[in-house]
């Protein structure tokens, strides 16, 4: 069970909220209401402890011991600035949308390229056209109460993205939003998208994280799927956030009949990284793949939580998460797959593989089926270990020196997740950031030297 | 050219966590020469085989190994590949996501570099591979997948034959590979150690059966029994023990000199 931590008079948030002015120019009139809401949410657990089952693995202290400012309106991204860092597929064809703190770049953003049915565009400007009716869909597919941080995000959002892909459209390129941290120390941000596919569309979406500096601050983003049937969305994140930063993410997808959503996470950079991903299957026969991958080193901890609901029957979901720790990082798995009892004939898949590259290094993962339906296929495995000596010694006495074994191994287990991004160009980019970030790894420079 | 043995292997004791297993182990093949090295369960065969590879793990209690004139001792396993060492495992390890071209390319291409010689660029690596491939009669799609995984018995047998002929091993050492195949296998196995055969290589064959020595026929027969080879013979005495079973090669062994 939760456990309901008192809230305290002086909680920063709640003070930065009575601080806000809530006059938001031509702001609708469900928009005060909604952000209340979300700090109501809030209020009643404040940040999470490890008394909480959901955050047992998972110490925010550093977040919670910290005073964040709201980043700055207006501040705007040079292309200059945007050139100097090494985001993932820089030289690929994609339309680019670009944020900073959580702030739609316009003059970075090449919307225009796309499709005229398409609608992209800043969040913000989105909530004020009545026209598009967001207020039906912007909040509708959170769990708020599982995670204080989206109810944060509800309370403070300012900006992010309004995606609408229209019926039978298939995006051919694929989609880039950039997410830019100034990084500066302290400051937070609550970047908020909304992507609404509507039926039998189509679309590649590359979302990624990244900063400009390393300072220690907070980054709070909720990216909401609305999956329409018949839709295919491939879906993949990369966050490449400061060392020092914390990353705070909740992912909510609605899915609906036969539509397949395939979302794959890379997690390489930040302090701390949280991953609350919730996916509603909510038509029959459709195809939810969530698939990971975290690479931790140092003091960092790379946490991904995830609740599958199977709705309705006849969905298959698979989630394959794989992570590779050295020195003395933490990786942390919780996923639950729920089977509603109406959900006969699902088909569900979890697996949490981990490889320790160090003797500090620690996992800890929980794979969890409940299961309410009594005709369903559900099988869910988790592993920690080391790299398989046995194999190595196979390797090296064919002529493969220990380290390049060793790469051979790691990389191998990489490629397990890597393997299943569909989009070709992306997955040899993401290879190759992979492969330049293990490099760096503390294992693989000590390897390098013996 | 001198007259060194290619391999000598010299009062050879090894064990693990203190239990000795080779208790002193006396063995010379010259180049050219093949040799079977047969016995009961539990007689030291993978152990010898491993311990020649340079597996971590055994405790070397004394006595050395001698390849090609350098000590092996002090080798590491692939080290030793680079010699021109080759050990084809009883069973060989399953290795998920590594692809069997990439993986051979990284071996033969270390070899090479390690011998000082030049690599082979992606497109001189395929014809050699493919070459080496239609030799063993092995499917092309082989190649494209993970090493070992999803193989038959008798598949993996065959990707070390195929492994050890890209590999073009001095000392070819074949720990039983011949158990769990079937005739056709068997051939194809037996092929492809005679095809290494020359007067400058020499192979070490570690079995439980005689059928793989019709052949690969041997020029010289060990009998391996608690850790020491009791009796060394011609190629007909592996057809002995087929027909008269180990017991009175140990009884025989029993008898003081």
């Amino acid at each position: 069970m939760t456990e309901t931590a008192q809230i305290t008079e002086s909680d920063p948030w709640l003070e930065a909220f009575e601080a806000t002015e809530h006059n938001e120019a031509n702001a609708p009139a469900w928009l005060i209401p909604f952000r209340k809401a979300g700090l109501a949410q809030y209020a009643k657990t404040g940040l999470p402890t490890l008394r909480d089952e959901d955050w047992r693995f998972t110490n925010i202290d550093p977040v919670r011991q910290t005073t964040f400012k709201l980043p700055d309106v207006g501040n705007s991204l040079s292309e200059d600035a945007l050139r100097s860092i090494p985001f993932p597929f820089k030289g690929g064809n994609a339309t680019r949308i670009v944020f900073l703190d959580g702030y739609f770049q316009d003059h970075l953003s090449d919307v225009d390229s796309l499709p005229d049915s398409v609608t992209a565009m800043s969040l913000k400007e989105a909530v004020r056209r009545e026209d598009l009716g967001l207020e039906k869909h912007l909040g509708q597919y959170t769990y708020q109460n599982d995670n204080p941080f989206a109810a944060l995000n509800a309370a403070f959002f300012q900006d992010g993205l309004y995606l609408h892909i229209p019926k039978n459209l298939e995006v051919e390129k694929p989609i880039h939003i950039i997410h830019v941290s100034s990084g500066t120390e302290n400051r937070s941000s609550f970047a908020r998208c909304l992507i609404h596919a509507e039926k039998f569309s189509k679309c590649t979406l590359l979302e990624s994280y990244h900063a400009l500096s390393d300072g220690a601050y907070l980054s709070v983003p909720t990216t909401e799927f609305v999956i329409e049937e018949e839709a295919r969305i491939e879906h993949i994140k990369v966050q490449d956030e400061s060392r020092q930063a914390f990353h705070m993410a909740s992912i909510y997808a609605w899915v609906g009949r036969s539509a397949h959503f395939h979302s794959h996470y890379l997690s390489t950079g930040s302090r701390i990284n949280r991953n609350n991903i919730r996916t509603k299957l909510d038509g029959e026969g459709l195809e939810c793949v969530l698939n990971g991958l975290y690479l931790a080193d140092q003091d960092q901890l790379a946490d991904n939580h995830m609740i599958v609901d199977h709705s309705k029957p006849h969905c298959d979901s698979h989630e394959y998460f794989n992570g590779i720790l050295d020195d003395r990082a933490r990786g942390v798995f919780h996923g639950r797959i729920l089977v509603q009892q109406i959900a006969q004939k699902t088909d569900a898949k979890q697996t949490n593989k981990n490889l320790l590259l160090s003797d500090e290094a620690t996992a800890d993962t929980k794979p969890q089926l409940e299961i309410y339906a009594d005709d369903v296929k559900c099988t869910h495995g988790a592993t920690i270990g080391q790299l398989d000596d046995e194999a190595i010694y196979y390797l090296r006495t064919r002529g493969v020196p220990k380290a390049v074994a060793q790469r051979m191994l790691v990389h191998a287990f990489a490629g397990e997740i890597i393997d299943r991004i569909q989009h070709d160009a992306i997955r040899e980019e993401l290879d190759g950031l992979v492969w330049n970030r293990l490099e760096k790894f503390k294992h693989f420079q000590t390897a390098t030297t013996v | 050219m001198s007259n060194q043995p290619l391999l000598k292997i010299n009062n050879l004791q090894a064990g693990v966590e203190g239990r000795a297993i080779l208790k002193g182990i006396n063995l010379d093949i010259n180049a050219g020469e093949v040799h079977a090295i047969m016995g009961p369960n539990g007689s030291g065969k993978s152990t010898l085989a491993s311990v020649i590879a340079g597996r971590e793990g055994y405790e070397i209690l004394g006595g050395e190994i001698v390849f090609k004139g350098e000590d092996l001792m002090d080798m590491e396993a692939d080290e030793r590949a680079h010699l021109g060492l080759f050990l084809a495992f009883q069973y060989p390890v399953e290795i998920p996501g590594v692809n069997t071209t990439y993986f051979l390319k990284s071996a033969i291409n270390e070899t090479r570099k390690a011998r000082g010689e030049k690599e082979l660029d992606a497109v001189e690596f395929l014809k050699f591979i493919k070459t080496k491939a239609k030799l063993l009669d092995l499917p092309e799609d082989f190649l494209k997948r993970s090493l070992n995984v999803g193989f038959s018995g008798g598949e993996k047998k065959r990707n070390e034959i195929f492994q050890m002929a890209a590999l073009e091993p001095v000392m070819a050492v074949l720990d039983e590979t011949d158990s769990g195949l079937d005739i056709d296998a068997l051939k194809v196995v037996a092929n492809g150690v005679n095809q290494l055969r020359s007067p400058e290589t020499a192979q070490l064959v570690i079995t439980h059966y005689q059928r793989l020595l019709d052949y690969i026929v041997p020029d010289v027969v060990h009998v391996l029994h608690d850790g020491r080879i009791i009796k060394t013979g011609p190629k007909e005495l592996a057809h002995e023990l087929e027909d008269k079973g180990y017991d009175w090669v140990i009884k025989e062994a029993a008898q003081p000199a």
